[in-house]
Order: C-alpha cells, then sequence, then structure tokens
C-alpha cells in the first residue's frame, strides 16, 4: 500500500469538559488566537498549530478565585506535545524542533 | 474584576523544586558508585550527566500529594452516589461490561506490575530527577490498580465476569496476551522498561486505549469507569511526559545510545500495537453506543498526533518512526474485524460473553469502514447469523496456533491481502517457531533465547499443565464460572439485565409473577 503523506503539525491537549473546568478552557480559547476546540463525549480537544500556552492571570480573572498552575493537572486528560514552560505563571506547550 | 498581582513567594516553583528533590540527593563517600546503582551500565546506554534531566511538572511531594488526595475524592464520591442511585441499569446494555470485564484482567494487573516496576527504577535510577518522576508514577500505578478494582467491584455484585480476575490474568488464554506482553518488559533492563512502558507504551499508545474509551464509557452511561479513567488519565499526561523526558534525554547523553534507542521504539511500538488490538475490537464491537472507530482514533491519536507531530521531534536526534509502523497503519481497517471473530469464535473459553453485532451496529460499522466491513466481514456474521437462527451457535471446536512472541492466535492478515491469514516461521536450535507478523518474527529473532521461554496457553493445555485435557476441565482450573462465558443472548447477564427492567417498568407491582417472566422463558427454552 501506498507510503502516507504527512499532514500539518498540531499541538494538542484534551480536558475533562466540566464545569470547574470551564474558567479554564474559556482562557485557553481567549489566549490563543489560532485554537481549534472539538467536543467528544465528557473531553474537549484543543488544537493549534503553533503552541498552547495557559495563562494564570486569565484562569484567575475567569474563575474570580486564586488559581495555580499544578492545578492544571486536575483537568488534563492527555496532551500532544512538550511542556516547554511551566512556572507560577504560564504553561507553554509546543514541539520543540 | 481585575487580580492583585499574586503576592511573592519565597521560592520560585523552579528553585522549590530544585531544593525539594535534587537538593535532597547526595553523593555517596564510602559505596562506590557501582555498587549503590548496579543496573545502569549492562544495557550499553551511556549517562554522562544525571542532572540534566528535565521535570516540567516541577512536582514535589507536598503538592503531588494535595492533588493526588482530591482526585481520590472527587472520584470516590461518583462512585458512592453511583452505587447508592442503582446507576448500574443505567448502562446502555449489560452487554457493554464484557468491555470491563476485559479491562479488569487485562489491564488492571498491569497497573500493579507496573507499580512495583517504577519503584525498582525509583531506587536504581543514578540521579534523583528521574528517581523522583518514577517514584510518583510508582504510587500513581497503585492509585489507578486500586481504583480500577474499586470501581469495577460494584458491577461485581451484579454481573458475571469479574469475580476471579487476579487468577485469570496468569491462566486464561488471551490475557496472556496483556501479560506476557508486560512480563517482556518487567524482565528487560531499566532503559529498556523506560522505552518500553515510559515511551512506547505511556506516550504512543496509551491515549488509544484511554481516550476513546472513557468517552465511550460516558457515552453508554458508565460513569464510574469514565471518572477513574479521566482521574487515571490526569497522571498519564505526568507518566508520558516522563516517558518523552527520557527518550530525549537518553538520545541527549551520548550518541552511542541512539541505535540501541531505536531498536527499543521498533520492538515496542509492534509489541505495544499488537496488545491494542484487543483495545480496538472494544471499541469497535462491543460498545453498545459507540463513539469513535479505531481507525479514527487511530488516524487523530497516532497518525496526526505522533507520526506527525512527535516524530519530526525525534528526526532532529536521528530517530526514525517504528520500524513496522506502515504495516499497523495498512491494519487500521482490518484489526477490530479480524480480533473480534477471534473472540466470537472463543468466547466459550473466557469471562466475557460475545453476540452477532445488531443490524444497527453492523450499519455503523459501514458506515466506518466503508472499504472492508462490507466486503470482507459482513458476510461472516451472516454465516454466523444463518447458524444462529436455525438454533445453534457457532464456537470454534479446537484450539489455534498462537503467535510465540505477541501470543495471539494466528489471525492477522498477509499485508495487502485481507482474505489470506499471515504465518511466518523461524527454526531456533533445531525447533519451529510461529509467529503473527513481519513485526512479531523480527523481535524474536532478536532475542530468540528470550522468546522460546514464552509461556503459551494453547501448548500447555496440550502439555497437560491446565487441569486437564477436556474444555469443562480447563475452564474449571480458569475459575470460569456459569454465566461468564459463551453467547451474550439467554446468558445470566442478559437474562437478568431483562428481567430488573420489566421489574421496573411493573409500577404497581400488580403482577409480581411477570417479574421472573424472562427467567422463566429461558427455562421453557432450555426445556
Amino acid at each position: 500500500m501506498a507510503e502516507r503523506v504527512a499532514q500539518a503539525r498540531f499541538v494538542s491537549v484534551d480536558l475533562q469538559e466540566t464545569e470547574d473546568n470551564r474558567a479554564l478552557i474559556e482562557a485557553i480559547v481567549a489566549d490563543n488566537p489560532d485554537i481549534v476546540a472539538n467536543h467528544f463525549p465528557g473531553v474537549v480537544k484543543l488544537q493549534s498549530a503553533t503552541q498552547l500556552v495557559v495563562k494564570r492571570a486569565s484562569v484567575e480573572e475567569r474563575l474570580g478565585r486564586d488559581w495555580e498552575t499544578h492545578e492544571f493537572q486536575m483537568a488534563i486528560v492527555t496532551v500532544a506535545g512538550n511542556f516547554t514552560e511551566w512556572d507560577e505563571d504560564e504553561i507553554v506547550i509546543a514541539w520543540e524542533h | 474584576m481585575t487580580t492583585t498581582p499574586k503576592k511573592p513567594k519565597k521560592l520560585s516553583m523552579k528553585a522549590r523544586y530544585s531544593a525539594l528533590t535534587r537538593d535532597l540527593d547526595w553523593e555517596p563517600s564510602y559505596v562506590e558508585f557501582e555498587k549503590l546503582y548496579p543496573h545502569v551500565t549492562y544495557e550499553g546506554i551511556k549517562i554522562h550527566d544525571w542532572s540534566k534531566w528535565e521535570d516540567p511538572f516541577r512536582l514535589t511531594v507536598d503538592a503531588y500529594y494535595k492533588y493526588q488526595a482530591e482526585k481520590d475524592k472527587r472520584l470516590y464520591s461518583v462512585l458512592d452516589g453511583f452505587a447508592q442511585g442503582q446507576g448500574h441499569l443505567t448502562l446502555s446494555e449489560a452487554k457493554y461490561l464484557n468491555a470491563m470485564k476485559i479491562f479488569l484482567g487485562g489491564v488492571t494487573p498491569l497497573e500493579y506490575q507496573a507499580h512495583r516496576h517504577f519503584a525498582y527504577l525509583s531506587r536504581h535510577f543514578a540521579g534523583p530527577g528521574p528517581r523522583f518522576a518514577a517514584l510518583c508514577q510508582s504510587i500513581d500505578e497503585m492509585r489507578h490498580c486500586q481504583t480500577e478494582i474499586h470501581t469495577l467491584s460494584n458491577y461485581n455484585k451484579y454481573y458475571s465476569g469479574f469475580h476471579n480476575f487476579t487468577t485469570q490474568h496468569d491462566r486464561v488464554w488471551y490475557l496472556s496476551v496483556p501479560k506476557s506482553y508486560f512480563d517482556d518488559a518487567l524482565s528487560a533492563g531499566p532503559f529498556e522498561f523506560l522505552i518500553a512502558i515510559g515511551f512506547s507504551f505511556e506516550f504512543l499508545l496509551t491515549n488509544l486505549l484511554f481516550v476513546p474509551f472513557m468517552s465511550a464509557a460516558s457515552f453508554n452511561g458508565d460513569l464510574p469507569t469514565m471518572t477513574f479513567g479521566f482521574s487515571a488519565q490526569s497522571d498519564e499526561s505526568r507518566h508520558m511526559t516522563l516517558g518523552l523526558e527520557a527518550i530525549k534525554f537518553l538520545l541527549e547523553q551520548d550518541e552511542d545510545n541512539v541505535p540501541i534507542v531505536q531498536e527499543w521504539v521498533d520492538k515496542w511500538f509492534w509489541r505495544g500495537y499488537r496488545v491494542a488490538a484487543i483495545v480496538a475490537q472494544m471499541l469497535d464491537y462491543m460498545l453498545p453506543r459507540p463513539v469513535m472507530s479505531w481507525k479514527e482514533a487511530f488516524e487523530l491519536y497516532f497518525e496526526r498526533q505522533m507520526l506527525d507531530g512527535l516524530f519530526p521531534d525525534l528526526a532532529y536526534y536521528g530517530i526514525k518512526p517504528p520500524r513496522f509502523v506502515q504495516q499497523a497503519i495498512d491494519e487500521k481497517e482490518i484489526l477490530s474485524h479480524a480480533v473480534y471473530w477471534v473472540f466470537y469464535n472463543f468466547s466459550f473459553a473466557a469471562n466475557f460473553t460475545t453476540t452477532i453485532p445488531t443490524e444497527e451496529h453492523q450499519a455503523w460499522l459501514k458506515q466506518a469502514y466503508p472499504d472492508t466491513f462490507e466486503k470482507y466481514y459482513q458476510p461472516r456474521w451472516d454465516r454466523a447469523k444463518e447458524i444462529a437462527d436455525d438454533g445453534g451457535r457457532f464456537f470454534f471446536g479446537g484450539l489455534p496456533q498462537l503467535c510465540q512472541v505477541c501470543q495471539i492466535p494466528m489471525t492477522f492478515p498477509e499485508p495487502g491481502d485481507p482474505t489470506t491469514i499471515c504465518q511466518r516461521n523461524s527454526e531456533y536450535n533445531g525447533e519451529n517457531y510461529n509467529f503473527c507478523s513481519d513485526g512479531c518474527q523480527w523481535i524474536f529473532d532478536r532475542e530468540p533465547e528470550k522468546y522460546i521461554q514464552a509461556w503459551l496457553p494453547v501448548h500447555q493445555i496440550y502439555q497437560g499443565n491446565c487441569g486437564g485435557p477436556s474444555v469443562p476441565e480447563v475452564l474449571a482450573w480458569y475459575g470460569i464460572a456459569e454465566g461468564d462465558n459463551g453467547e451474550y443472548e439467554g446468558s445470566l447477564d442478559h437474562v437478568n439485565w431483562t428481567r430488573w427492567h420489566a421489574q421496573q417498568a411493573d409500577i404497581t407491582g400488580a403482577h409480581p409473577d411477570a417479574q421472573d417472566a424472562a427467567v422463566d422463558a429461558a427455562a421453557v427454552k432450555e426445556a
């Protein structure tokens, strides 16, 4: 059979689609202009052709309370890409090379 | 609203991680390095600087326990509510649970083995970064094992097939597929295990097991499984990160590591992919309300995310996509159909039941597999239905030839020819060994001394090691009880399911005798 042709690369993160995560998902959508969101039962898959950034300040603004980036672990289902940055203020998911 | 800037903390996340993990390490002074870490050189992997290991999660013990405890609290409140509210009656259908019976026997014991082996890695790696990451993963794997057992134990009160999974994992023919896969990894060196399980399984393939399957649980009313699945999966993303860090670390440390790692990726992709064949049939055949076909899941989570996403990153280090990946791509429209047919033929000797897919389900399969289902597989089901309609139920009468490496019966087709079963063989020390594919043969030929020791269930039955020569004796040795196995239609689970729903419908209780109508009808049929 024919060799498959590689398609455009994307990074992605799948999050549990719950009420708790609504503010987080909204913040990611707002902070990443080229984002594509696909909904599966119980899960939302966020994809970007470049990188995905999660900003603490944006999440806190929508959540109305303090939020630490470690809490991202409660929401995540799976990831495609590297965590190239993860500190107090933001998480960045991208391919490295 | 606006948020005020965070109060400055005493330590940044990076500094905290460094202080609470790396700084707790010390250089041995009165024991030689080789005696303290005796297992890190014999595989030929060269590590020059263990401190170059990165942990992007920057996890510390306090943060780890805080979030893990919260995950467990959320899960157990769901389990409790579901049990209290008779949640099992809201499943899509009792036959959905066949998928969970396979999961409990096939996956849960592997979680426990992973717990043990990551504990070993957390002792034997010579750097604090990978040791701590392995320690967290070891505890995670124990949590997964426990939460899976607790989640599914509620179904064990009402349904067959769940009651004996630990013994069955060691004995039942199809469970030797996941068991031998993991035993293969456990008996490898520490770095090979890391590439086998940490990278090839957790990073490349685990999404295919958990993500579509947990969505399917959500779609089929199985709230507890969905919740434990997502709870486990939140750890999984950390494990994926460990696997990815592991491979990059090994590749960056020394160029001589590259060919060794490439062979492990080639081997463990194929080993893991063959085990995933069991997941393929669960997704396509065992869900009364299917969500995503194996083909779709494979294209999205493997081809798009791994081949198009990850492998260009690894090409930077000189790593190529796995050796037999094209064969896996070519099989994506064939895999689930071949494997479920084997299960349909042999479920008399398993802890689950099978049945002919309904007309509606076959219509979905036709849509999902427009090039293969109608042409190759529907005619089989038509024939099975003719036999069933005549009052028979076709089960295979003999024992199948198993692949020496993956231990799956010979069922996969020749590349490019779905109607011919592939079989390969190699000779070693005057003995003949059989394989399902070029991939499994290549794996055997690399390490024949390892794979000639395989515990093949069919050979063991013939050698008289499985309770006796007859089917009832083998089933007794497997610990299969009445109602666990065979055909779903008319099975204990099916009859109970029908009766319980009739009871729910009979709101006045006016016809108490009618409640047992389904049972009586089944009894009459037998008589």
